[in-house]
């Protein structure tokens, strides 16, 4: 077992790799009520073009498989496993990203016993053609509930424009079309391939004893056996540094239109501290540039341009980047002008150091603030250890940054040429 | 000592409430401001709760505001509202870092108390008034608030349905007010009304973290001045009774160029949280949609998956449940029917005792996950207020471990459908042009 403190931020983290590969951490959160555990596998909507297990062909898979296949796990020959949580006094989730999906329980009850539900309900699949077919209306209607909501559509709609290729452009849950060609036989090809324990990330977070959880996991899975593990082969189309396309208008049923922007980031293949370093750079930069106690937002709020909707946000995975800007506006495109003229005249000055060093506290802040939420440690951690980073790392890295390193990522990453703009606006009758 | 180490005093106007704890990397501080939601003074109300998070008198635009909370390390500072039964109640929070994480370890604490009390008690004020900038900024940004429901249709048909239901109740009052009051108000009547409300609404303060007590009152002493005359009104309406009896079920069909029906159905129960039967409403409402073992869930979704949400919610200070569903439009009747025929189950008695079991345990799993962050915990306390009952988190775990079967099935007798209100699907959305 290894253990790593945190002493400025009074958190202590045990963590073991297991023989099969599965990494297990625990973090002891004393006087909470709830415990919380996420079992993630590094599979996600971009993972549609692959070689599968023991084989030799790559193959294609139907768009928005990894969230079919998350909603079929689980459903197993006794039921629902919704239900044994519920006996269990937990509740259980699961969420698919572009990079993960994710399997998850809260308890104020009995950990273990749930810790071997969530456990043994990821690792059994069970998938039959009559259970397919019946999750075909389910998904079909999460799906349309998507396609009536605004905020997704402008957001996915900013994403497709950026990519000629990459898979994130690619809906999530798919279309009604393509889920409609998905079969068990599919679900078990990704499965088999993606759900390997050595892929995969179980975190505990809670008011626990961290030896005696780790003991728990190491017992149950030495009762299991696996495939040899075996380095995953993922496939993607070389992606050009361009957006794939400048504009796109949505028309919808709304009465406020919205708008988003973006910036491509250009080489999106970092790994690591290097990553952390430069998503933590572009995050600065937006907030000094349009946080809510720059310049900027106040004459863009002033203006009318923007409302409390306004947010922005920086992310950077595995061949995909990208900051984006955006919220309600009566004028979508003087938005897009004055937000990027605001880019272009920051880019032209100095950065003030002053302005500098309140965002990073503000930043801190914001960090040490998400702490309180067991679900943010969870999740964030296994992104972060998915992409080789450490999220207990934040804040000394933070604290690293200087003038200069944000002023080189200013100058690389927004870019005119770089940039995109996706709006909804109210349909004509 | 209970699960929660929560003390109650009465201190300069308002009730402080503190609870310590170490469970926090932050300070937490809600002031929760009620006052019974009216016609007259709703649209005000919303904007107030904007105008005040937007300037002080030390800070006064938002820029010179968010820069000082910035300096605190991010401290976060918002104003909201939410109807509590009917009351309309303000919140302002703050969040501040816990000093003892910061390396240079700085009083950001005392800085944030001084900063709060001066978001309610010292506004941006120009010639006696609110600051003319500040109130028309907040004034576009508040018409554009009540704009977006419409673009959000979960949220559309849910304020739609509160329209029909309790047309003449102020219940069908939305928070956030009507948009064609807004360009009405001036810096005048703004003041005026933030006058009385200092003077008038019931407040409380909420400080969640790793505190002493003795401390904190000495803090509001310090901090904390409301005038002289500070006095609640007597009457609340929190607890007024909901007499309405229902002849016929409403309905109300409404259709646009959206891709899934949104159907949404409003339910009186009669039953409020000071009710001795409010424990076993909780139950039932769990039985009949709150969770994923629920019946609207196991039926409308999976057994004829028909839906990807089918759920219930019930609000304890108004006494009504409400069941929501996106269905295809072409299935109204169908899903109407199953979820007529769940509640029918429960009238009938058939209820599983797994079921029933699991319910209980995912209520009290539920109540003890939300004490676990500081604004759920001070949600759960504030319950109190609302219906001036005086409820610990342990009488209420013990209030729904004490509900048997039979409390439910005479509840659930009690419970009428009263309006329901669907969004029909037309033609197809989202058009895509360059």
């Amino acid at each position: 077992m290894g253990m790593k403190t945190f002493d400025q931020l009074d958190e202590t983290l045990h963590f073991e790799e297991l023989q099969n590969g599965l990494k297990v951490y625990v973090l002891e959160k004393k006087g909470f009520n709830k415990t919380y555990a996420t079992f993630t596998t590094h599979y996600g909507s971009v993972d549609n073009h692959f070689k599968p297990l023991g084989k030799n062909e790559d193959v294609k898979v139907p768009d928005g498989i990894a969230h079919f296949l998350e909603h079929k796990l689980f459903e197993k020959e006794h039921g629902d496993v919704f239900q044994d949580f519920s006996k269990q006094g937990a509740s259980a989730n699961a969420f698919t990203t572009f990079n993960r999906t994710a399997y998850l329980f809260s308890t104020t009850g009995d950990v273990k016993k749930n810790l071997t539900t969530l456990i043994d309900f990821v690792q059994e699949p069970y998938f039959t053609e009559k259970t397919v077919e019946k999750e075909k209306g389910i998904i079909g209607q999460e799906i349309r509930m998507y396609d009536d909501n605004p905020d997704w559509r402008v957001y996915f709609g900013l994403i497709e424009n950026m990519y000629h290729h990459h898979p994130v452009k690619i809906d999530i849950a798919g279309t009604e079309k393509s889920i409609a060609k998905i079969t068990k036989d599919d679900l078990y090809e990704c499965y088999e391939t993606f759900y390997h324990p050595s892929n995969m990330i179980l975190f505990i977070v809670g008011p626990v004893n961290a030896e005696d959880i780790l003991n728990f996991v190491k017992e149950n899975q030495s009762q299991k056996s696996f495939k040899e593990k075996a380095p995953i082969e993922r496939f993607f189309d070389e992606e050009p540094a361009t957006v794939a396309k400048e504009k796109k208008i949505i028309e919808m049923t709304v009465q406020t239109p919205k708008c988003y922007m973006g910036y491509k980031e250009a080489a999106p293949n970092r790994k690591g501290k290097e990553l952390m370093r430069h998503e933590l750079c572009v995050n600065l930069l937006l907030e000094m540039m349009f946080g809510k106690s720059s310049p900027n937002y106040e004459t863009l709020y002033e203006e009318g341009l923007i409302d409390q909707t306004f947010s922005f946000d920086y992310t950077e995975e595995n061949g995909f980047g990208f900051s984006m800007l955006g919220g309600d506006t009566q004028s979508p495109d003087e938005f897009v002008e004055r937000i990027s003229g605001m880019v272009e005249s920051f880019k032209d000055q100095p950065i003030a150091e002053e302005s500098f060093e309140r965002a990073r506290k503000k930043k801190i802040g914001a960090f040490l603030r998400s702490l309180n939420s067991p679900e943010f440690i969870a999740n964030q951690f296994t992104r972060y250890a998915f992409n080789e980073m450490d999220l207990f790392d934040v804040i000394p890295v933070f604290e690293s940054l200087k003038v200069s390193d944000v002023e080189e990522v200013l100058q690389n990453h927004f870019k005119k040429e770089a940039l995109t703009v996706c709006q909804v606006r109210k349909k004509k009758s | 000592m209970g699960i929660v180490n929560h003390k109650k005093t009465d201190l300069h106007g308002m009730t402080v409430h503190t609870i310590e704890t170490k469970k926090y990397k932050t300070t937490s501080f809600i002031l929760q401001i009620k006052e019974a939601i009216n016609e007259k003074n709703v649209t005000k109300r919303a904007l107030l709760a904007y105008v005040l998070q937007s300037g002080t008198k030390d800070f006064p635009s938002s820029k010179d505001l968010r820069s000082a909370l910035d300096d605190l390390y991010g401290a976060t500072l918002n104003a909201d509202l939410s109807k509590k039964g009917e009351n309309q109640v303000i919140s302002i929070r703050m969040e501040v870092a816990n000093e003892k994480f910061l390396s240079n370890s700085e009083p950001v604490l005392d800085k944030a108390f001084h900063l709060l009390s001066q978001v309610l008690l010292a506004p941006a004020v120009e010639n006696g008034v609110f600051k003319e900038g500040i109130v028309k900024k907040e004034k576009r940004s508040l018409k554009q608030q009540i704009e977006s429901i419409y673009d959000d249709k979960m949220r559309y048909a849910n304020k739609r349905l509160l329209e029909e239901m309790y047309e003449s109740e102020p219940y069908r009052l939305n928070v956030y007010g009507n948009e064609d009051e807004v360009d009405g108000i001036t810096s005048k009547d703004l003041y005026d009304y933030y006058q009385e409300v200092v003077r008038n609404d019931k407040v409380d303060l909420y400080v969640i973290g790793d505190i002493s007590t003795d401390e904190m009152l000495e803090k509001v002493k310090k901090h904390f001045h409301f005038s002289k005359d500070h006095h609640e009104k007597e009457e609340q309406a929190s607890t007024a009774k909901d007499e309405k009896r229902i002849s016929d079920i409403k309905e109300i069909f409404e259709e646009q160029d959206v891709q899934q029906g949104k159907l949404h159905m409003g339910y009186r129960t009669y039953t409020t949280y000071g009710d001795p039967d409010y424990f076993a409403l909780q139950v039932f409402n769990g039985i009949f949609g709150g969770f994923s073992h629920s019946k609207l869930f196991m039926n409308v979704r999976e057994k004829e998956s028909l839906a990807y949400y089918a759920a219930s919610r019930f609000e304890s200070h108004k006494g009504a449940v409400f069941v929501m569903s996106g269905i295809e439009t072409g299935n109204y009747e169908k899903a109407v029917k199953i979820i007529k025929e769940q509640h029918e189950e429960i009238k009938n008695g058939n209820i599983t005792d797994a079921e029933f079991d699991q319910t209980k345990a995912m209520i009290n799993n539920q109540v003890l996950e939300t004490i676990d962050h500081p604004i759920g915990l001070s949600e759960v306390l504030y319950h109190n207020v609302v219906a001036g009952t005086n409820r610990s988190i342990e009488d209420w775990m013990e209030g729904i471990n004490s509900v048997t079967k039979e409390d439910v099935v005479k509840v659930a007798e009690k419970v009428k459908l009263d309006t329901i209100f669907f969004l029909k699907g037309a033609a197809t959305n989202g058009n895509e042009n360059v």
